[in-house]
């Protein structure tokens, strides 16, 4: 079940990038008014020290921006720090502030901040609010763009990639590759290899109406035929990553 | 315009300048006028197969360079007036094929011939590329082996992918399975992988399964295409073959092992 065996190709390197996603506190500024902010923050913190010790906070000066005064962010860097607040980002910005940020090495974040700025500004802004936003017109785009279909056999020593899902409605004969960013469905026999999401994502899986393949592997993980041996080999499969480890199912 | 074939399998050794010698003397016989081309410079062996090397005068090579025509070059075979034969070059080496040239001697055969077979030599390389880049049908000849099986499935990867029709985006190539050497007998008993086993693993048309025979190597070694042996299974096989390709209704035969019983009806029928 562990990977690490054998020094697989794909894990050699010292390092690899990997697209994830967390949650984090949204801090949303509804004033200019540093004072009022460090009153308010040291009474909200006040009600839970331990859930705040030393938490990330993303920055949200969407609200606070429609003054004619824009706020002193350094300031407010500053305020929060002494709270034991880490910001880890900041999110509708303008260019003085944007400078600021970067100079107190904090990321800032654009993709909502041109979204909302020319929506509206009723809309009401909870904590969760902006992420769900962002996830959903990522997901939307990529999935309905970059997904591939593939009618025919993939033949020993070709390799397919896909952005997005991949769907092969023949097999896939040993000597083959087969990687995708998503998931990977395959309605013949798999023989070769399959890599489902090979930027990262632990949340794609492999499906296959008959297991016999060299290698499979999600978000990196893999397993190899040696290990495929003792299973069922000729009945639909579906192979999942569960706590680092690839669960392999019978369908 | 003539319908180029190439016969191909990645994998040396199982039958494919037999399959070529066989298949272009069996269309010749149905009347229609063939060319059959060696691929394998520097290691020419058709000329052999056919029984003309005596005759070579000229070469591929020598056509391509500009040194011969290939009315020159062309041997036409002492037993069918219908076909003929382009050698290759036992001097060279593959990379003497370019494919400006080859091209425009496929282009003039063209307009001459109904059929031209290409007779590939073995592996992904150069010659190989070049003997399958203008094809239109593609016989590939498989042993039931796994590692035959496997090089006839990285094969037909490259024939999707690699000849002038998928680089035009035009239909691809149409894609035969030829099973050769092939013993029921020891398919019965576990040592060979059995015609459904390679039908699985390369899911492709089966034109014919020729049988494990020993009249093939004596047709090879007398220089004599083993499909006008009319007695030997595997003779009859390639017959089948040619029928079947030029859309014959011929049921399928030496899959299953013969009966001594069937046998005899088999023979009695001929």
């Amino acid at each position: 079940m562990s990977t690490d065996t054998e020094a697989p190709i794909y894990t050699k390197s010292a390092l690899e990038f990997k697209s994830s996603s967390f949650s984090s506190p949204v801090l949303v500024i509804h004033t200019t008014e540093l004072k009022q902010i460090t009153h308010q923050l040291k009474e909200k913190i006040a009600q839970a020290p331990e859930f705040f010790k030393n938490s990330p906070v993303l920055i949200d000066l969407q609200h606070c921006n429609d003054d004619e005064h824009p706020i002193d962010l350094g300031q407010l860097i500053t305020t929060l720090h002494a709270e034991k607040l880490f910001p880890i980002g900041i999110s509708s910005a303008n260019e003085d502030q944007k400078l600021i940020a970067i100079k107190y090495h904090i990321p800032v974040h654009t993709i909502r901040g041109t979204h909302s700025d020319i929506s509206t500004t009723k809309s009401v802004s909870t904590q969760n609010k902006p992420q769900e936003g962002t996830e959903k017109t990522k997901d939307g785009t990529i999935n309905a763009i970059e997904n591939m279909l593939i009618s025919h056999p993939v033949r020993s020593g070709q390799r397919i990639y896909a952005k997005g899902d991949l769907t092969i409605l023949s097999h896939v004969s040993a000597g083959a590759e087969v990687m995708a960013e998503g998931n990977i469905h395959v309605y013949g026999a798999l023989r070769g290899r399959a890599l489902a999401g090979v930027q990262g994502n632990p949340e794609s899986r492999i499906f296959c109406s008959a297991l016999q393949a060299e290698l499979v592997s999600i978000a990196g993980h893999y397993k190899t035929s040696e290990d495929l041996d003792k299973l069922e080999q000729h009945q639909p499969t579906q192979i999942s990553l569960q706590d680092q480890a690839l669960i392999i199912n019978n369908l | 315009m003539a319908r180029i074939i190439v016969v191909t399998s990645g994998k040396g050794g199982v039958g494919k300048t037999t399959t070529s010698a066989a298949i272009a003397m069996g269309l010749a016989k149905k009347g229609h006028k063939t060319a059959v081309i060696d691929f394998d410079v520097g290691l020419r062996n058709l000329d052999l197969i056919m029984g003309c090397e005596r005759r070579v005068v000229y070469d591929f090579v020598n056509v391509i360079n500009g040194e011969a025509t290939l009315r020159q070059a062309l041997i036409k075979d002492k037993r069918c007036n219908q076909l003929f034969i382009l050698p290759a070059s036992q001097t060279r080496d593959k990379d003497a094929l370019t494919q400006e040239g080859v091209g425009k001697i496929l282009e003039e055969l063209s307009k001459e011939f109904k059929y031209i077979v290409c007779d590939s030599p073995a592996g992904i390389e150069r010659g190989a590329n070049l003997a399958m880049y203008f094809a239109d049908d593609a016989f590939v000849v498989t042993n039931p082996e796994v590692s035959s099986v496997r090089d006839s499935d990285r094969m037909l990867g490259i024939l999707a992918s690699k000849s002038r029709r998928a680089e035009q985006g035009e239909e691809a190539i149409k894609e035969y399975l030829l099973l050769s050497r092939y013993s029921p007998e020891r398919v019965k008993l576990g040592e060979m992988l059995s015609v459904e086993d390679v039908q699985d693993i390369l899911s492709l048309h089966l034109l014919g399964v020729i049988p494990e025979s020993k009249s093939v190597l004596n047709a090879s070694n007398s220089g004599i295409p083993v499909i006008l042996d009319e007695e030997s299974n595997a003779g009859q096989s390639y017959s089948d073959i040619v029928a079947r390709y030029l859309g014959e209704d011929v049921p399928h035969r030496f899959i299953d092992e013969e009966k001594k019983g069937l046998f005899g009806k088999l023979f009695g029928r001929k």
